[in-house]
């Protein structure tokens, strides 16, 4: 078959066509245009949260559990008010007693003012850690060292800060050393973060880590602390939460039919609740293009339509010189996929537009097959509704054809 | 393969029969017309409206199959051909010229004489060979890249003829190709007629008007579907 040499000629009398009628092949095109727009956008801002959300769980810690009071999702609030709250100390029996984990660190955390002399924040995230939150959390370091076991247990009022914080109160001194006032108290700083970057709009860098010694003395009086326990692997997380739950119900004395009295929560369950949200987006995003991709393709057979009509003389003389019936629904159906193509690409450009404005809200991401994706689903979508005129076009009798002038 | 009928011509049609059916009537337009036509012969179809010259053109043209009958072209007995294969034949024995030109409006001249050899699937290259020399023939090769509206109707007609005689067919058939123009220019058309004949080509005009039928050298006169006379003149 002399296929690829017809699809050269077909594209060429398409665009030969469509050069003809540009504005009404643009106008025809809009429909298509605001679907693959939608479809693009709803993709880039996914890929965008996706990568966001990676980044941010990396912070959290990447296979970590946290041991705490509370159970993230769960509203039963006033049962768990009753719990008994989990001290710093527990960090140390867990990791006498755990086997499958890596490294335990106590953590709490709370918004605080932070100050220098010239300079004052308001409602800083304040957390208190241990050496271990070193390993729990992947901490990476610009300047001077983390907090120390000797920090830890000398209750020693030094702290790390964020590059946001050390950017905002020192511009023009280095950190190290230099005193800062946290919520009240003088603290030194000893060591600066790794730039973290932005997440929905947050500073990921305005955060200050203190011993967690200090920190449950000056800013957690009834003590109660998270305990972040990390696996070796993730595979292993799920036997490390059996066995903390193990662990904690020996140490809480639990009888066999007591219900926990503390929460073991993990970064699937946040998640799973991300799974949710993205997942109705997509619904919502997938709805809109499917509605404005059926107008737009309806459209477009719609425009299909009258230019058959239109060019019934046209089709009646191809015909008279030997255009067989498949080589008028190619010439159609080519016309058809080219001028929803052209609304991909314009439904692309659009896009891209699109999500560089959204990064500024939230985190977007186009990779180049989205562009393909796109330009491809609009050629699929012009094929589709491209049949009917096409085959409508390919049935003409000559004679009826060239009668028509 | 033989290029001829079972007689010996290039042409033959043997009770040909053409009913169309217009609401519940049925309209007689072919009675069981018999007629041969031979190699490089020259003929005119003339007849009032009604008498059946428009459907046996589209019969001859294979755009259309009849009721019933025998229709042998180039030695193949087409009158009961796939609609594919009746393309195919038309493409490659078949030239048009019509009435109203028929050009593609956004096409070069070169681009409309090159069509039929896009559907004979030739490369580009031999296209555009083909085409100059068609339209050099028709005296136009200085005009290929002009549109249909830059051209005059002879002119246009010009690229019509040269549309038609690019495939090297077996016959060359044209409704009334002088009825849209001024007699001058008629004239100048009729001369490419005679040209192309002698040549060597097989033509078959449909026509109304005796100046033009002149030129030919049969006159077949249709009358209710039927051949009225089939004159021989300069025989």
């Amino acid at each position: 078959m002399r296929f690829v040499t017809d699809l050269g000629e077909g594209l060429r009398i398409a665009f030969r066509a469509l050069r003809a009628s540009r504005m009404r092949a643009v106008l025809t095109t809009l429909g298509i245009v605001i679907g693959v727009t939608t479809v693009l956008l709803m993709i880039t801002i996914i890929l965008g949260l996706n990568k966001a959300v990676a980044g941010q769980f990396s912070f959290l810690g990447t296979n970590t559990l946290y041991v705490s009071r509370w159970s993230w999702f769960d509203d039963n609030w006033r049962a768990m008010l009753k719990r008994p709250v989990v001290k710093v100390e527990l960090a140390e029996r867990i990791r006498e007693e755990s086997q499958l984990a890596e490294a335990v660190s106590p953590w709490g955390d709370t918004e605080r003012s932070v100050a220098n002399r010239s300079n004052r924040l308001t409602r800083v995230r304040v957390m208190g850690v241990s050496e271990d939150y070193l390993v729990t959390n992947s901490i990476k370091l610009d300047l001077g060292r983390f907090i120390s076991e000797d920090d830890v247990s000398h209750n020693r009022q030094v702290a790390v800060i964020g590059n946001g914080i050390s950017e905002k109160l020192f511009d023009r001194v280095g950190p190290l050393d230099q005193r800062i006032d946290v919520g009240g108290h003088k603290f030194r700083v000893v060591g600066l973060n790794a730039k973290m970057g932005r997440f929905f709009g947050q500073d990921m860098d305005d955060f200050v880590l203190i011993p967690i010694t200090a920190f449950t003395k000056r800013f957690a009086r009834t003590g109660d602390v998270d305990i972040v326990v990390k696996a070796a692997t993730a595979e292993q997380l799920g036997d490390l939460e059996w066995e903390l739950r193990g662990i904690m119900r020996r140490l809480r004395k639990l009888g066999p039919l007591d219900p926990d009295d503390f929460g073991i929560n993990s970064q699937s369950m946040i998640m799973n609740i991300y799974r949710q949200v993205t997942g109705s987006i997509y619904a919502g995003g997938i709805i809109i293009a499917f509605i404005s991709l059926l107008v737009g393709g309806i459209g477009i057979m719609n425009i299909m339509l009258v230019s058959v009509t239109e060019r019934t003389s046209e089709i009646g003389l191809r015909k008279a010189l030997g255009a067989r019936r498949w080589m008028v629904a190619w010439q159609f159906l080519l016309e058809s996929a080219a001028i929803c193509a052209l609304g991909g690409i314009i439904g692309v450009v659009l896009a891209f537009a699109g999500s560089k404005v959204m990064n500024n809200f939230i985190p977007t991401s186009m990779p180049l097959w989205v562009v393909g994706f796109g330009v491809g689903f609009a050629a699929l979508v012009g094929i589709f509704f491209g049949l009917y005129p096409s085959m409508k076009a390919a049935r003409l009798s000559p004679i009826e054809a060239l009668r028509q002038e | 393969m033989s290029t001829l009928s079972p007689n010996g011509h290039l042409i033959e049609m043997r009770d040909l029969v053409k009913i169309y059916k217009v609401g519940s009537e049925q309209v007689h337009a072919l009675r069981g017309l018999n007629m041969a036509i031979g190699s490089n012969e020259y003929l005119a179809i003339m007849g009032p409206s009604g008498s059946g010259k428009s459907t046996l053109m589209n019969l001859i043209g294979c755009l259309d199959t009849p009721t019933s009958g025998d229709y042998y072209l180039a030695g193949e007995n087409v009158a009961r051909l796939s609609d594919g294969r009746l393309a195919e034949i038309r493409n490659q024995r078949i030239g048009f010229v019509f009435q109203t030109f028929n050009l593609l409006p956004r096409a070069t001249a070169l681009h409309n004489v090159e069509l039929p050899l896009i559907y004979a699937g030739l490369k580009a290259s031999v296209r555009h060979r083909r085409a100059k020399e068609a339209l050099a023939v028709v005296g136009l090769e200085d005009r290929m890249h002009h549109r249909p509206n830059e051209l005059s109707g002879g002119q246009r007609q010009r690229v019509a003829i040269a549309r038609a005689i690019v495939t090297n067919p077996s016959i060359i058939l044209a409704d009334e190709p002088t009825g849209n123009l001024d007699t001058k220019t008629g004239a100048e058309i009729m001369k490419i007629f005679d040209q192309i004949y002698g040549a060597g080509n097989t033509i078959v005009l449909v026509t109304h008007e005796e100046d033009i039928a002149r030129h030919t050298g049969r006159i077949v006169r249709l009358r209710d579907g039927q051949i009225e006379s089939d004159e021989m003149r300069r025989a």
